[in-house]
């Protein structure tokens, strides 16, 4: 991306009058220029994130080892943080920024508002950010090596968790937006089915609103005020309880995305429509009933709570199987869908037919092929008493690198492909260049994670510097620990090259004068038409309600018994003014 | 709403998966006996374990003929005792707590694997059938040097073990040990 603003030279000018009257661009210069911000902080966040990838992969591995195993920790959480917070999320927000405003055929209502909130994300980022770097000077006296998940008592600086609540504050806010964009719409168009894209995006935005209670609390309630030294220590299981409130939805916060995707615009790719459209609607419903209760099979080993919640949770979470079986169904439909339309024919045949030189059609689909995969050892961490082979074992990532490091950040950087033209009017740079990164990363990942994977059932510990201890011999089934660990270094290397790709091909396509192709067709139609689902589907505030009840019911009495179980602030800690002190003593 | 064949069938199959795999694991939970890290284990002031009975005294403890009780107090950046000795044949329950902040406790090789959280007691039974070394490894990040924070079990022949009575003092994760565990696939609950 050249810059956020509107770069008014000559040569942008006379490439936009290129473009048809019905592209993006032309009809929503400033939504567009609020995409590219959104997708700018991302790309810079992916890129340091993916170089902390490949020196963690170094590192735990033995094979190279350029920081401190004390500062290893620094760079996790920087990992973490900006891979999975400010990277997906802002992504998604443009995602849904530009998909709101399509489908709903109108931009949003004030643009300052939507300024506000990009504002208001980017400086919680910057916060949180600057509060995890100072660890590596220690001479600061600010740090924030907590990981992404950040258990107290392990405590970090207040503006790391300040950080934190103003970004989701800024979340918040973008989801405010997004419906009174939609409200307004509404009010032109009363009795119409809402779009799907509009309504994959506030289903989602219900769900995160609901989800974010959990670490809302969490953080403005205990932990700043304890950071800040105020209130003693809360309680850690019930901090952590919170944590996991949010810690599984916001999974599908990052799914539903590559979802709405993978719904919407790789049929298109494909050459076909959109099987279904009520069975969409259905899937997004059910996701936003069931994210939430879930997030207690993060737990499965902790004491102090009782294994029938343990148990509920996790009956809900292979329901939660469902929506995305279903999916799958609807996204293989649609694929072959397009390729018969292409010309495609025969039981497998039709797979010949399908436009395997775009990246965007290729990374999409490797990406859920992947989570096809990642499904698979999901499923076994969700089976309680598999989990406890491989709790907090390296296989976890390995899971998750299948999820959101794949099925999620590969689908992000194919539609980068095919949205980035059409939020900049400049043509793809390389095509070429795009299939092999996406090819590259998916071959990366294969390596990295089957090893990740082998590793945990050996027992090999995840968030680790040197996993390796003089009084532990970990007993692989087949192959060597050493084989494992090249084969992680390696794919990880792999992946980071296949993320510098992508950054250069997106950059240059940011400074390309080539006017972008093809920008005048729009989305198609789903197969069956929304007019064939009950009108009960849209109605939005019914179901937030069944969801909100549903959470009341899956909650009350865990966190009940924890907070009756060791108190809000458990005996024996007193609230110590840290960083206050100094302040306090000038005032006292 | 009109729902296609194709979509009636896969979704049935998809419910039929579910309920299958609920089922596997109620008949896991119920049937075979896995037993569950749950809060039957207490509570307890992590700053006050000195006088909390059990981990005043970190160790092994024989409470019948073969079944012992190991209490385990896990600390920045080591386990007390780094240390444990059980004969085989027996039935282990080890209690762990943290006296400051989150740790991991799993026994490498088995499926005894638990959160330690502070303030809260991990309960989780462990029979051990047969000879072995086994490491025990901290698997939740703890801090700086969590990645030093270690310990051992060795589970001697009957014949060759004797109860250590006299205090065990803490040993570093780092400290130096002259085991090369290979666990020989000691049963566990
Ligand atoms: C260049 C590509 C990447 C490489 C080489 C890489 C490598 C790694 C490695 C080796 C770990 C394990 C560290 C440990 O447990 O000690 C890790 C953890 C993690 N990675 Fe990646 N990764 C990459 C991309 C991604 C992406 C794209 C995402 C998500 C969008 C992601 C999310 C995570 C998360 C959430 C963790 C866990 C952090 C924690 O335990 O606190 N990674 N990564
Ligand atoms: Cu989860
Ligand atoms: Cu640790």
């Amino acid at each position: 991306m050249s810059t956020p603003g509107e770069t008014a030279g000559e040569t942008v000018e006379s490439a936009r009058e290129m473009l048809p009257d019905n592209s993006f661009l032309i009809q929503y210069p400033h939504v567009s220029r609020v995409v590219r911000s959104l997708f700018l902080t991302a790309f810079v966040a992916f890129g340091i994130g993916a170089f902390m990838g490949v020196l963690q992969a170094l590192h735990r591995t033995g094979i190279a080892r350029i920081v401190a195993s004390s500062d290893y920790y620094t760079l996790l959480t920087l990992h973490g943080v900006l891979l999975v917070i400010v990277f997906t999320i802002f992504f998604l927000a443009g995602v849904f920024t530009w998909a709101n405003t399509r489908s709903l055929d109108r931009p949003p209502v004030s643009k300052r508002f939507t300024w506000f909130w990009v504002v208001t994300m980017s400086v919680g980022s910057a916060m949180a950010g600057i509060a995890i770097l100072a660890g590596l000077i220690p001479s600061i006296g600010m740090s924030a090596d907590v990981l992404f998940t950040f258990y107290a008592p392990l405590q970090a600086h207040p503006l790391f968790y300040i950080g934190l609540a103003v970004f989701i504050i800024g979340t918040w806010l973008a989801g405010i937006d997004w419906f009174r964009q939609y409200l307004a719409w509404r009010g032109e168009n009363t009795g119409e089915r809402i779009p799907l894209q509009s309504f994959m995006v506030l289903t989602t935005m219900l769900m995160w609103f609901i989800a974010t209670m959990g670490v809302a609390v969490e953080v403005v309630v205990f932990l700043i005020p304890w950071s800040l030294g105020i209130v003693p220590a809360p309680n850690p299981l019930l901090t952590r309880t919170l944590f996991w409130f949010f810690g599984h939805p916001v999974v599908y916060f990052w799914l539903m995305p590559a979802y709405l995707l993978w719904y919407t615009v790789l049929p298109k790719i494909a050459g076909g429509r959109l099987f279904s459209d009520p069975l969409a609607r259905v899937v997004f419903v059910l996701f936003l009933l069931l994210s939430t209760p879930v997030g207690i099979h993060h737990q499965y080993v902790d004491p102090g709570i009782a294994e029938g919640f343990k148990f509920i949770a996790m009956t809900n979470t292979m329901f939660l199987l469902l929506p995305s079986l279903l999916t799958a169904f609807t996204v293989v439909a649609s694929i072959e869908h397009g390729a018969r339309q292409r010309g495609g024919t025969g039981y497998f045949g039709w797979l010949k037919a399908l436009p395997w030189r775009d990246p965007a059609f290729t990374g999409m689909t490797l990406a859920g092929l992947m989570f096809a995969a990642g499904g698979f050892s999901g499923m076994i961490n969700a089976g309680m008493n598999i989990n406890y082979l491989v709790h907090n074992t390296i296989w976890v990532p390995g899971h998750f690198h299948l999820t959101v490091g794949t099925a999620v950040a590969l689908t992000f950087m194919a539609a980068s492909y095919w949205l980035v033209p059409r939020i900049t009017g400049r043509e793809l740079y390389s095509r070429p260049i795009g299939l092999f990164q996406v090819v590259l990363w998916f071959v990366g990942m294969v390596f990295m994670s089957a090893a990740m994977h082998r590793g945990g059932l050996a027992g090999i510990p995840r968030r680790t510097a040197e996993p390796q201890y003089p009084q532990v011999t970990f007993e692989t089934v087949a192959g060597s620990v050493g084989s494992l660990r090249l084969q992680l270094a390696f794919g990880g290397v792999l992946l980071f090259v296949s993320a510098l790709l992508f950054l250069v091909n997106v950059g240059l396509t940011a400074m390309n004068n080539e006017p972008a192709r093809g920008l005048d067709s729009a989305l198609p139609p789903a197969l069956s038409g929304p007019e064939q689902s009950p009108t009960v589907l849209d109605n939005l505030k019914l179901w937030a309600l069944i969801a909100v009840v549903l959470v009341i019911l899956a909650y009350s009495l865990p966190l009940y018994s924890i907070v009756q179980g060791a108190g809000l602030y458990p005996p024996g800690q007193e609230a110590t003014p840290a960083v206050l002190a100094p302040l306090l003593e000038v005032i006292a | 709403m009109h729902v296609h064949n194709y979509e009636k069938l896969w979704l049935g199959a998809s419910l039929l998966l579910i309920v299958g795999f609920i089922s596997t694991i109620v008949y896991g939970a119920a049937g075979a006996g896995v037993t569950m890290v749950n809060d039957e284990g207490g509570h307890v002031n992590p700053n006050n374990l000195g006088n909390t009975s059990g981990f005043d005294d970190p160790g092994v403890t024989k409470i019948g003929p073969s079944e012992y009780e190991v209490h385990v107090a896990a600390l920045r950046f080591a386990f007390q005792p780094g240390t444990i000795e059980v004969p085989a044949n027996s039935t282990v329950t080890f209690y762990v707590t943290s006296r400051d902040v989150i740790h991991g406790f799993q026994i490498v090789g088995t499926n005894a694997n638990t959160m330690v959280i502070p303030g809260e007691v991990s309960k989780i039974t462990v029979n051990f059938d047969e000879p072995g070394e086994y490491g025990i490894v901290c698997h939740e990040y703890c801090g700086a040097g969590h990645h030093s924070m270690a310990a051992e079990l060795l589970v001697k022949e009957p014949s060759n073990f004797t109860m250590q009575t006299d205090t065990q003092t803490p040993t570093s994760g780092n400290g130096p040990t002259n085991a090369t565990a290979t666990p020989t696939g000691g049963e566990s609950a």
